[in-house]
């Protein structure tokens, strides 16, 4: 067979999502948000939502989320994003509002926000990106840094006696009456990739039916901010990460 | 519902306006003395009649991160509060400012700084019409002296930010929020429907419909060039608010040999004060800013030439005077009297002052 003969639409078992674009993405080797990227497009699409989603980009590395997904985009400032999406799918019911936060932006300035939009059980979903560092800033401390673990602002390891615990924000998620659907995912491998997919849909879903609030956290790698090949990262996550903050649905309201 | 007369505070008077001109939300926090726009809008229920969207945030910060939210996506959002409050507020103002969006604030303020006290004051001026967020930006400063203006510039206040695409403030006090009077409340508006909302705000939030860009609401933009462009842009627009906008009202300026300036609930007390002071002889009139920003700096100015002198009254230390004093140039002697902490000046302190420092 020529390569013209098998490059035929029939023939086709993948492809890039239609809602992403062509821009080269900024995020650094190895880093996870570019697969939930892709996730998030794929399921808007299968969704047939492509006209009616709003997504609430944060600050820090995914600011720049609006670049990648052609879908309408409002940034919000540090943490407030569940405020903003609060307010939108209020206002405009039939839309799928989604935001998309890290640990620094969602369990840190943003605790209040988040806490409060779930337990209202808003309709939205939050895809909740957690590193367990700053990436953006220069992998600093952030809320959900394990113990032991060093970063530019406890260069000596995470000491609870100077820093306190890192937040299990989802757990804390998963007991207000708000939400409806509460899980911990990854994507560092294929059957992660796609367990993450089918948890973002189904909170999608929930979203559109009126369930209730929605958050889908994503332990995540950032090679940079961990001082690690892409590969290390994702060894060190499975066995660090994982123990801490252990993968699976913590509620699901059906 | 048709235009009415009612007796009624000056806060209850913002809910009922907010209703009746169409508004889409409010997203709010209480704090005294304003508490009322929010009591009044949960016992009307609008979401029962107009579909109007009323949310008790978690904090005033959440409150007005959600009229950001509500603001992109092409709707008409307000959100008020008082004095501290706002002071939370300022980080998304600036936001909404950056992202050039419309939406309503409304400020009834108290004596301050910190928790101060519930009393009126006037002493945010600087923080409304000087920045108070981050960045070069403005807002429309819209300051009521009646409960009739606190009616009138809700509907005036969601024109002018849908006009320029620019956050607009009331800025009132608490005399002007706790008072009761008498005002003629507009008939009801019908909320601008979906088609219309597309139609107005291109720019929108809405989802992306077949065939246009995505929109992207945002305040962020790396390169400095291009972040220059865009203060720039919003520089040119804040020059035609300046040119088109500029609201005040004279009372007995044609004669007068001096000026009172006040805004708000100081410009009711100042007109007592003017009317007393005539009645010893001495031509007072009062000039009332009704735009704090766009200032009204040429009338002023133009004063500067026929009277002998300006007397600020504020419900602060001094901080419109400044403005007036830029305006006037050293021309003409431009004193300061002013109450603080919450207290409410009578008419004769003002004529007191008058006299002892300007007509001495």
């Amino acid at each position: 067979m020529t390569k013209e003969e098998i490059i035929k639409p029939e023939n086709l078992v993948y492809k890039k999502p239609t809602l992403m674009n062509d821009n080269a993405m900024h995020y650094c080797p190895g880093c996870s948000h570019g697969v939930v990227h892709k996730l998030i497009a794929e399921v808007i699409e299968e969704m047939g939502m492509e006209d009616k989603t709003v997504g609430i980009s944060p600050v820090g590395c995914a600011v720049f989320a609006y670049n990648y997904l052609d879908i309408d985009w409002q940034e919000a400032a540090h943490g407030r994003a569940p405020a903003v999406a609060t307010a939108i799918k209020r206002l405009w019911p039939d839309r799928l509002v989604f935001t998309y936060q890290g640990d620094g932006d969602l369990a840190c300035i943003g605790t209040a926000e988040t806490i409060h939009a779930l337990n209202r059980g808003e309709n939205i979903t939050i895809i909740f990106i957690n590193n367990a560092i700053y990436g953006m800033t220069g992998g600093q401390m952030a809320p959900t840094t394990l113990v032991g673990m060093k970063s530019s602002t406890c260069p000596y390891g995470r000491d609870v006696k100077i820093h306190g615990y890192p937040l299990k924000m989802t757990e804390i998620a998963a007991q207000l009456e708000g939400t409806a659907y509460v899980t911990r995912q990854s994507v560092q491998s294929v059957p992660a990739i796609r367990k993450a997919k089918k948890a973002i849909r189904k909170a999608f879903e929930n979203s559109m039916n009126g369930k209730g609030s929605n958050l889908v956290e994503i332990v995540s790698t950032c090679s940079s901010g961990w001082k690690m090949t892409p590969e290390k990262a994702n060894k060190w996550m499975e066995e660090h990460m994982f123990p801490f903050y252990p993968l699976g649905d913590l509620k699901d309201k059906e | 519902m048709a235009e009415e007369v009612v007796l009624m505070k000056g806060n209850e008077a913002i809910a009922q306006a907010a209703i009746r001109c169409g508004a889409d939300g409010y997203f709010g926090y209480p704090i005294t003395p304003q508490s009322e726009v929010l009591e009044t809008l949960a016992e009307l229920k609008p979401w029962e009649t107009t579909g109007m969207v009323v949310l008790q945030a978690e904090s005033e910060v959440a409150a007005i991160n959600m009229v950001y939210g509500g603001a992109g996506s092409g709707k008409m959002v307000m959100t008020s509060s008082s004095s501290p409050g706002v002071s939370l507020k300022q980080e998304g103002i600036s936001y909404i400012a950056g992202a050039e969006l419309p939406c309503l604030i409304v400020n009834v303020m108290r004596g301050g700084p910190g928790l101060g006290t519930i009393q009126p004051s006037q002493a945010d001026y600087f923080q409304t019409v000087k920045g108070g967020g981050h960045g070069d930006y403005k807002l429309i400063a819209l300051a009521p002296a009646s409960v009739q203006e606190m009616t009138d510039f809700v509907a005036l206040g969601f024109e002018l930010a849908f006009k320029y695409r620019n956050p607009a403030i009331i800025l009132a006090d608490g005399v002007i929020g706790q008072m009761m009077e008498k005002v003629v409340l507009p008939a009801q508006k019908a909320r601008r429907t979906e088609a219309e909302i597309l139609e107005q705000c291109p720019w929108a939030t809405t989802g992306k419909a077949k065939g246009r860009k995505p929109n992207i609401i945002t305040s962020l933009e790396l390169k400095p060039e291009a972040m220059e462009i865009n203060n720039l842009r919003f520089q040119a627009k804040y020059r035609k608010i300046e040119e088109n906008e500029v609201r005040f009202e004279e009372i007995n300026c044609e004669d007068a040999e001096y000026l009172i300036i006040a805004f708000g609930s100081m410009a009711r007390i100042g007109q007592k004060a003017m009317e007393l002071a005539r009645e010893q002889g001495i031509k007072v009139g009062i000039l009332r800013p009704i735009t704090l920003w766009p200032f009204p700096t040429k009338a002023i100015a133009s004063y500067a030439d026929k009277v002998k002198g300006m007397l600020v009254t504020e419900l602060n230390a001094g901080q419109m005077i400044e403005d007036v004093r830029l305006a006037v140039n050293g021309k003409i002697k431009v004193e300061h009297f002013g109450r603080l902490g919450g207290i409410v000046p009578d008419p004769d302190e003002i004529v007191t002052a008058l006299k002892e420092t300007i007509i001495k």
